[in-house]
């Protein structure tokens, strides 16, 4: 087997409210898998589908080879998961709070989890409700990281922590990939999901709007050129795939569809080039072309 | 004035977050007041009925210690004074205490009070709004019952000192909360601490009493709740008196101050302890986690119930004394512990009282359920290798069996106390378990079920505390009796025991169980 999720056409509504309308998420066993989407997009109802606490009213769901749902107790001994709003027992300490975890999943292992416990700093002395966001968060992931599970989803995991523990997460995460374990990854920080995802899978209003590996994704979106030419420019403007082009002078710059980025060069060679940078699209911008589109979808709607 | 900044702000927000909860206290206590103030009226309505509960309540030292003397009978104000004045104190006291509790430790330990204090609030406008809110409930509590009993009573002067007497008790309390959240990190100890303050007062007074027959014992006078008794509504109207426990808020205050402003936000005075850095062997599983979050609060109930029976049992013999001579009191508690022998209904009655405590209970341990849900916390543990009924079992095993442990030690805390029969009350006490259990079923339906609407377990606990405690007394129509399963129980001690009705509660229990877990394993979970 393949695939640890494997969900298509997943609805799922409450009351008249739409959160999942169709969302395919296909992620592949032993791969670190990106989930993104702007705030409100059906991460969590997913993830919430994935751990059967939520059933569908469409589409088809398997986790593990298994239907979350129905073999939610078995699925659970192979999964570990780490909740975006980590909520703790106020008068148990996190010490207490990462057993309790590890055993209602079937067991953790002590060295590891005296190695975690160490990594992120954590002081496991400290009732529930005398730690930070942060430390709430360092107290899940310990538990989740010390399993044995096969997959880990983890919600926005690192939304709490300082850049140091963060550092530490993304060094675990990866050696949680060598050890062949998947993780189904949801963030808001892009700089983890291009350092740590094989691929990633974007999301909106409950759809999938976009999934394959970064460098895929980058092929469907623009780079931008800024030049320093001889004279001045002639012909971009014709160009297809030329956009938000600047003429100042002999300095041009310009966004080209990453499939045109030849055609561009061509026309710059021809003035005469004194310097160029072009930077391929980051995370980000992907990102952000999607989420503006939905501000501009919002704006279209509300005229 | 810069350290009040936005008091006024403050105090209408905690007046609008509290409203319907204030509200439900005045109500509920002045309808109390009422209700006793007809019931006295109808009672006692000859000076001699009066004269002689007085002189038999004067005569009879545990009497005197759970009511206080009878200083005043001259009419129905004067009885109800005596009665309500320190106890409506107390509650008046435990609504402030809960009130200031909830706008400062509470508000702390969340982190709104952070969001709040980041404004342009002053240091001390956070504390001072938290003690104006306390101070307005009580005068408003103060002033609802002093107009009911003014009116019922049909006699002004004594029942404004009486509403005072409520609204001194919610400044005093109030205040003493107001150090209390202070001293300890968690609103939970906040609200325990100055629960027990208040229970020492009770004590205290209660001594007082016991040891002289008008309130004049330095024991009285040592518990603010005997300076509140001391002001006698009714009979002197010393309403001079309430200047001692305003004094004593004063000073409360002025320590609560004082506290607050040598401490860091969040902590307290005395630090919260570091516990376990690993979890023990017993913490595995729903149910070690179950037992965990239960044990404290079961523990707290069962001393409770301890106290209360122990409270009914020593009184069980007064009270045939105190009635002997009154043919309509009697008639009443014989209705209620439906039997001839004036002991046994009391007794009864006692254990009736019980149950409708252990429902209360039971109706909580299902609400955690919701709260687990709610709050997220039960995400984490479903999502581990544990099935719905499962989790859902381990509160509800508390649900179902937490009350059979706090009626089998109240009802061995009536007998003991009361001398004799121990292990028959101890039965008669288990045997309001199926009623306990089918109302506890039926809260865990509503979660089931209809999971917005679990809070209606309230609503439940009303209507059987209403019929139980008010039905017969008022003689409502068997009809309307019938809808509490409490109804369905035989009133044991000294009633014959029918097995059916036993059968068919535990029956409709078990069917309500049955549609609780069906429907917490096929809905969605909240988050």
């Amino acid at each position: 087997m393949t695939t640890a999720i494997d969900a298509t056409g997943v609805r799922k509504t409450f009351g008249r409210t739409v959160a999942l309308d169709g969302l395919d998420l296909t992620v592949r066993e032993g791969e670190v898998h990106g989930f993104l989407g702007p705030n409100g997009a059906g991460k969590s109802t997913t993830i919430r589908v994935l751990l059967g606490l939520l059933r569908t009213d469409g589409g088809d769901v398997r986790v593990l080879g298994g239907d979350p749902w129905r073999d939610a107790v078995a699925l659970h001994r192979r999964i570990a998961y780490v909740p975006g709003d980590v909520t703790l027992w106020r008068n148990l300490t996190g010490g207490e709070v990462i057993d309790l975890l590890g055993r209602l999943r079937g067991g953790l292992d002590p060295a590891r989890r005296a190695a975690l416990v160490e990594r992120f700093e954590l002081d496991p002395t400290k009732k529930g409700r005398a730690y930070s966001k942060g430390n709430r968060q360092k107290v899940a992931l310990v538990a989740a990281l010390a399993s044995d599970a096969d997959l880990l989803i983890l919600d926005e995991p690192t939304s709490g922590l300082d850049p140091l523990m963060e550092a530490v997460f993304r060094r675990c995460v990866a050696e949680e990939r060598d050890r062949g374990r998947t993780v189904l990854l949801s963030s808001h920080i892009l700089s983890e999901v291009e350092a740590l995802c094989d691929r990633v899978s974007i999301i909106r209003q409950g759809r999938t709007v976009e999934a394959g590996t970064l460098s895929e994704l980058r092929h469907l979106t623009r780079t931008s050129v800024s030049a320093e030419l001889a004279g001045p420019p002639d012909g971009l403007a014709r160009l297809t795939g030329v956009h938000d082009l600047a003429v100042d002078g002999n300095h041009v710059r310009l966004q080209a569809d990453s499939d045109r980025i030849g055609d561009v060069l061509r026309v710059l060679v021809e003035s005469g080039v004194r310097s160029l940078t072009s930077s391929p699209p980051t995370l980000e911008e992907l990102f952000l072309r999607h989420y503006r589109d939905e501000a501009d979808d919002e704006a279209g709607a509300a005229r | 004035m810069n350290a009040y900044a936005g008091t006024a702000t403050l105090t209408r927000l905690a007046f609008r977050r509290d409203r319907v909860m204030i509200a439900s206290w005045v109500i509920g206590i002045t309808a109390v007041v009422l209700g006793s103030a007809k019931s006295f009226a109808s009672l006692y309505d000859t000076p001699a009925k009066r004269a002689s509960l007085a002189q038999s309540t004067n005569d009879n030292a545990s009497l005197r210690a759970f009511y206080g003397p009878v200083f005043g009978w001259d009419g129905t104000g004067a009885l109800t004074a005596w009665r309500f004045t320190v106890v409506g104190a107390a509650l008046a006291g435990l609504m402030a205490a809960f009130i200031v509790v909830r706008h400062t430790r509470d508000d702390e330990e969340t982190g709104r009070h952070e969001l709040v204090a980041a404004g342009a609030v002053g240091r001390r406008a956070p504390l001072t709004a938290a003690l104006l809110t306390a101070c307005g409930a009580g005068l408003a509590l103060g002033l609802a019952a002093a107009l009911g009993l003014a009116a019922a009573a049909q006699d002004g002067a004594g029942a404004w000192v009486f509403g005072l007497g409520l609204a001194a008790g919610a400044a005093v309390f109030g205040s003493v909360a107001a150090v209390t959240a202070q001293v300890v990190e968690t609103g939970r100890s906040a609200r325990g601490l100055a629960g027990a303050v208040l229970g020492a007062a009770f004590v205290l007074r209660a001594a007082g009493d016991a040891a002289t027959d008008d309130a004049s014992s330095p024991l009285v006078w040592a518990s603010p709740l005997g300076w509140i008794e001391n002001a006698r509504p009714y009979a002197g109207d010393r309403w001079w008196v309430l200047l001692a426990p305003l004094g004593f808020a004063a000073v409360c205050a002025v320590v609560a101050y004082t506290l607050a402003a040598r401490r860091d936000l969040g902590a307290g005075l005395v630090a919260g302890r570091p516990g376990p850095p690993v979890g023990s062997p017993a913490l595995s599983g729903p149910f070690g986690l179950a037992w965990r979050l239960h044990r404290g609060a079961l523990a707290a109930w069962a001393a409770g119930f301890v106290v209360v029976g122990g409270v009914y049992g020593g009184l069980a013999d007064s009270v045939a004394d105190l009635v002997k001579d009154n043919q309509a009191v009697t008639d009443v508690i014989t209705r209620m512990g439906g039997q001839s022998r004036i002991t046994d209904a009391w007794l009864a009655s006692a254990v009736s009282f019980l149950g409708l405590l252990a429902a209360v209970y039971a109706v909580q341990c299902v609400l955690r359920l919701r709260g687990e849900e709610t709050s997220g916390r039960a995400e984490p543990v479903l999502a581990g290798a544990v099935g719905r009924t499962r989790w859902a079992g381990s509160h509800l095993a508390f649900a179902a069996l937490g009350p059979a442990v706090l009626l089998a030690v109240g009802g061995l805390a009536i007998g003991l106390a009361h001398g004799s029969r121990a292990p028959e009350l101890a039965g008669a006490a288990l045997a309001q378990l199926p009623a306990v259990w089918t109302v506890a079923a039926a809260a865990a339906a509503l979660f089931g079920l209809a999971p917005r609407a679990t809070g209606a377990a309230w609503a439940l606990i009303a209507v059987c505390v209403a019929l139980g405690m008010l039905g017969e007394a008022i003689q409502l129509p068997q009809a309307v009796m019938n809808l509490s399963p409490f109804t369905h129980l035989p009133k044991l001690p000294g009633a014959p025991v029918e097995l059916l009705p036993y059968a068919l509660l535990t029956a409709a229990a078990a069917l309500l169980g049955a549609a609780a877990l069906t429907g917490t394993r096929r809905r969605d979970l909240a988050g």
